[in-house]
């Protein structure tokens, strides 16, 4: 090797020793096909979502009696519903109710489930003791009827549903807070950190948080998942959004009983359903790859 | 070892009294009076009076749940308002579908997701990997409900291949059960699929890396070989126990699955149960299935410790 | 030369053959829900009645005009003064288990009726005094006021005969072995999956019974209910959709049994017990304007295709005491704004509209809110669970409330019990004199003139001050394979099954 080629060597090997986990994540996250495609159509979904108003062919509520239960055509791409409505436009601002409830429900499960794991974890003894067997007896309970029984106590609405779905998504948040505080506890510099004195809520903030956070991450994603799903099944029974506002699982539910007439009621949702759960699987698994410490 | 046992053992005490609490809590303070919805069209206000009072709905819910538990310890679940059968009785009866219909999903999602996953880490990085991915999340990312009602429109009603709903015990005739079960397990195994997947996937890949996988390679046996005979037993070990955990899964996934298709298990009673407040029901038949979920969990706990010597003492 | 001997014997045989055969057939019927609990005094839900229709007979029976027809009664015959019915009853008749129906046996039945604890059939019965045993097949019903309805009500369950031994001999759990005296006997049960009956040999009218079994299986979602129809798992079901129709018409193995309820559906509006004190409950000019703006035509073309009856009073243009003194108005979307201009309110008006949760009834709740919206209102849906509904309705936590009712073959059992003040199904809390008045006059006369003529009064009173909007009435739609022969939809709803043969 000539003089000329190290320091291009040692410059090579200064930036990969400085970059950032982040950086190293979202490297690897990129390479994943899957994760890309998977990003790809959700930021297609969260832009119908927002940009429903520009984008929508017709209104969503808007009633109409001679169009009921049209077919799929150049004028309605993917038909009416029951009511006249065109199904485009019901499924463009549905993105909203759902990708919403997705979102609110798990933001407010983690922001019950990781401080009580944190809780739990960190402290041990009796704490952990009464929190862990809490967790249990929620996780024992079919997470459905926990989610009907609550939605139904709350009232029918979407942000009761959301509500309903967050809490029954909390104990999933507690137990996987707890597993990874318990084992990032004894790490090393969790020990410097108490040793200098910290106050326990600082090493949990700033020294044990950011290092589990990715495993939340993931979980985070694939929560959303599970909500959205969940979302849909409410409506189904009746119990989130209501009527006329759209949202995918309401649209499933009366889409029921015209599957022989009026297949398209169903078919258009359903598939919406299916491409964002499926997307936020993908990006979900990419990421757990992507933060995998034993990958390169 | 034992230490572990017998902690774990004491834990499902508390553990059911709180899913009692929880379950409890949660049917009474549903919005509605069960007594209005028993009380028939007419609606009298005597008859509504004496449906309160024979069951105990008048009085403070601390009392109620005291003389429930009190029934409970002794065998005793009470009695379905609505039709005024016993509900040990309603969960004898419908107990053995939904492990039936349980059983069948978990076959389906071995069958899907083991080899989904070991496709995946065998091949990983290739199309392969992809296919093999999108086959197996497929089944979680749709909702059950919405692939039932299709599966019903194309191979009940369009093709006329299968019956549309019904449940037939294996017992009884096995043709006509699996014809009638197929499709809901079906519906129920896909979403657990992609969790055997999953898990499947990274088990393998850490064992593929392991040295006692090199060390295989390294005797030249041949990657079959190697896959299928070494990496692959020490993989599904884990995986086979999460199977068994994923019970819970399915209960939750079988109360929309049996009432599209018209299946006479637990998950038809409970969603029934719930929106005719008939709390006596709700509330054995989950802590029945928090009970058979808890216990499973600890039977794979003590498998997972008895099969990696590595976890023991 | 013995050879014709062989030809009775030959008859004899096919005969048995073909009633083997007969006895081999079972018809399988597609109820909507799982019934409740199988004995007549405690049973409370309208598909119970489809499965009693086979088992358990009544003292009287109605026909296709509302007349009310002999079934295990013969006669009937009241008093001057209203207060004594005598009934005659039909000889030879015999229970499930062989015990005979005599006067002892109907005596147990009606006071069963009237003082089981729990027993539902209490209100329905609420006139009767005693009943007293007049010869082995008569008896007489003392009443303690006169009651016009009452035969009307023995001809659904009120009316219903249990065999006394099986009765003593279970109590309450008596509806899981239920004993009558219909044409067919309970064989098994098994919740949520199916209902066995089988022929009963002695039943009285036998020779008219065709059928060897019959099982019920409930099927919820109205899709499957259909699918299973068409593949030929099922023989007959009940609730077909509206939008199903055209599909059963079209279908050559099918045929559609229609028949107009005596129920209806309707909007109770709040107006006795409106804590927030709206719009609606404070002026009749206001309720009048959210009746005009309801199109009904158009209502029952978009959601029912049709097949529905418009309908504005609480029995339907072809019952026989619908008034036509009051026809179903059409839309005025002006006299709407004009009405609300006069009460002085300024649009949009804010509704809280309670829709219990059912895809039929929230679909029309829709159509409803649109329509409404022209004239100025603002319905904002709440789609509740029927359990909740209910608590709330009784509580006043609404102002306007998707409530339907099943019907009574009497106008006074679609009427008294929403209508009069303080009534327990009066979930609109209005109280008006003039038509408690006539409510409690035309359940005191037994002819149908002067009850016409009553009740008359009160459409006027009720249209005035719009307690209920009655919005349309449901047809009973029954489709069955074109193998079974000799069905006829009856308006209450029931699965009659004596003359049905299955080929």
């Amino acid at each position: 090797m000539s003089d000329a080629a190290l320091p291009a060597i040692a410059a090579a090997g200064a930036e990969e020793v400085l970059e950032s986990p982040a950086r190293r994540a979202l490297r690897r996250l990129i390479k994943r096909k899957g994760a890309v495609i998977g990003l790809a159509v959700l930021s297609l979904f969260i832009a119908l979502a927002v940009f429903a108003p520009l984008i929508s062919p017709y209104d969503a509520i808007a009633t109409s009696w001679s169009l009921v239960r049209k077919p799929p055509s150049a004028l309605h791409w993917f038909g009416t519903d029951e009511l006249g409505r065109d199904i485009l436009a019901r499924v463009i601002y549905g993105a909203r109710a759902s990708l919403l409830a997705g979102l609110i429900s798990v933001t407010l499960a983690m922001s019950i489930g990781v401080p009580l794991g944190l809780l739990a974890g960190y402290r041990g003894g009796l704490v952990d003791a009464l929190i862990s067997r809490m967790t249990d007896a929620m996780l024992a309970c079919p997470f459905l009827i926990l989610a009907i029984a609550l939605a139904a106590f709350l009232g029918p609405s979407l942000g009761n549903a959301m509500i309903a779905i967050g809490v029954s998504a909390t104990p999933v948040f507690i137990r996987l807070t707890r597993a990874q505080v318990m084992g990032v506890k004894v790490e090393d510099y969790v020990e410097a950190a108490r040793s200098i004195g910290n106050p326990p809520w600082r090493i949990a903030l700033v020294h044990i948080l950011p290092n589990i956070l990715p495993a939340l991450l993931v979980q985070a994603t694939l929560s959303i998942a599970a909500a959205i799903i969940a979302e849909a099944a409410l409506s189904f029974l009746g119990l989130g959004q209501q009527p006329p506002a759209p949202s995918w699982g309401s649209m499933l539910n009366a889409a029921q009983r015209f599957l022989t007439n009026a297949p398209w009621m169903a078919i258009w949702p359903g598939l919406a359903i299916f491409l964002v759960v499926l997307s936020l699987n993908l990006v979900g698994d990419g990421l757990r790859d992507a933060l995998d410490p034993r990958e390169r | 070892m034992l230490n572990f046992l017998a902690r774990r053992i004491a834990q499902l005490i508390p553990t059911l009294f709180f899913v009692s609490l929880l379950i409890f809590s949660l049917q009474h303070l549903l919005p509605g009076d069960p007594a209005l919805v028993m009380a028939g069209e007419e609606h009298d206000p005597a008859v509504i009076a004496q449906i309160r009072k024979q069951y105990r709905l008048d009085r403070p819910i601390p009392v109620q749940y005291v003389y429930w538990i009190k029934g409970v310890l002794s065998g005793d679940f009470g009695e379905s308002l609505r039709i005024k059968v016993p509900v040990r009785d309603l969960i004898a009866q419908k107990l053995p579908v939904t492990l039936q219909l349980a059983a069948m999903a978990i076959v389906i999602a071995f069958l899907i997701g083991i080899p989904a996953g070991i496709i995946s880490a065998v091949k990983k990085g290739t199309a392969w990997d992809y296919g093999a991915n999108l086959f197996a999340l497929w089944g979680i990312s749709t909702p059950n409900f919405w692939l039932g009602i299709m599966l019903i429109f194309f191979f009940s009603i369009k093709l006329g291949w299968l019956p549309a709903s019904g449940f037939v015990p294996l017992t009884e005739n096995w043709r006509a059960s699996l014809a009638s079960t197929i499709m809901p397990a079906f519906v129920l195994g896909n979403a657990i699929a992609a969790i055997l997947m999953r898990h499947t996937r990274s088990a393998m890949l850490q064992v593929l890396e392991s040295d006692y996988v090199r060390t295989a390679r390294a005797k030249g046996l041949s990657e079959r070989s190697v896959i299928l005979k070494h990496a692959m037993r020490n993989a599904l070990t884990p995986v086979i126990t999460l199977g068994a955990l994923e019970l819970g899964t399915l209960l939750s996934g079988a109360v929309l699955t049996e009432q599209i298709f018209t299946i006479p298990g637990f998950g038809k009673l409970i969603v029934d149960a719930v929106f005719n407040r008939d709390y006596a029901v709700v509330q054995g038949v989950v802590l029945v299935t928090a009970t058979i979920y808890i216990t499973l969990n600890l039977i794979a706990d003590i498998a997972y410790i008895l099969v990696n010597p590595r976890l023991r003492g | 030369m013995k050879m014709w001997r062989l030809v009775p014997v030959l008859a004899a045989l096919l005969f048995s053959l073909n009633a083997a055969a007969q006895a081999q057939t079972t018809l399988r019927i597609g109820l909507a829900e799982d019934p409740d609990i199988l004995d007549p005094t405690l049973a409370r839900t309208y598909v119970g009645r489809i499965v009693f229709a086979a088992l358990c007979d009544k003292l009287f029976d109605i026909d296709d005009k509302l007349n009310i027809v002999p079934q295990l009664a013969l006669s009937h015959e009241t008093s001057a003064d209203g207060k004594e019915v005598t009934i005659k009853l039909r000889p030879g008749v015999k229970f499930q288990d062989g015990e005979p129906l005599d006067a002892e046996a109907a005596k147990f039945s009606l006071e069963r009726h009237l003082t089981m604890q729990g027993s539902f059939r209490k209100p329905e019965l609420a006139s009767l005094d005693h009943v007293s045993v007049i010869d082995p097949l008569t008896i007489k019903l003392v009443l303690k006021a006169p009651f016009s309805p009452l035969i009307a009500q023995l001809t659904d369950r009120a009316g219903m005969m249990v065999s006394p031994k099986a009765a003593k001999a279970e109590g309450d759990k008596f509806g899981l072995h239920p004993v009558c005296a219909g044409p067919y006997k309970f064989v098994e049960r098994v919740q949520q999956d199916r209902i066995v009956l089988e022929k009963f040999n002695d039943y009285w009218n036998k020779d008219n019974i065709f059928i060897g079994h019959i099982v019920y299986l409930p099927i919820v979602d109205p899709t499957v209910r259909l699918a299973n129809l068409k593949s030929g798992g099922l023989d007959l079901i009940e609730r077909v959709l509206a939008t199903d129709i055209k599909d059963v018409r079209a279908d050559p193995n099918l045929t559609l049994s229609k028949a107009n309820e005596l129920g209806y559906q309707g909007i109770t509006l709040n107006i006795g017990n409106d804590k927030a004190k709206g719009a609606l409950s404070q002026s009749a000019k206001v309720r009048q304007a959210l009746d005009l703006s309801i199109d009904r035509e158009a209502l029952n073309q978009v959601v029912f295709n049709g097949e529905f009856v418009p309908g504005n009073q609480w029995v339907s243009p072809d019952h026989p005491y619908y008034q036509k003194a009051f026809p179903v108005p059409g839309r005025d979307v002006e006299k709407a704004k004009a009405l609300l201009k006069e009460a002085g309110v300024t649009p949009p008006v804010s509704v809280d509209f309670m829709v219990p949760k059912n895809p039929e009834v929230e679909a029309a709740a829709q159509v409803i809110q649109s329509m409404a919206a022209e004239a100025g209102f603002d319905l904002k849906i709440r789609v509740t669970e029927f359990a909740t509904s209910l608590k709330q309705a009784e509580a006043g936590e609404y102002q306007a409330y998707m409530l339907n009712w099943s019907g009574r073959i009497d106008p006074d059992g679609n009427s008294y019990i929403f209508l009069h003040s303080n009534a327990p199904q009066n979930y609109s809390a209005w109280s008006n004199a003039e038509a408690d008045k006539v409510l409690e006059d035309a359940r005191r006369i037994t002819d149908m003139a002067q009850r016409k003529a009553l009740y008359e009064k009160l459409t006027g009173l009720v249209l005035q001050d719009e307690p209920i909007l009655y919005i349309y009435h449901r047809g009973i739609l029954i489709a069955h394979t074109r193998k079974l022969e000799g069905y006829k939809q009856m308006p209450d709803g029931l699965v009659r099954v004596v003359g049905l043969k299955l080929k």
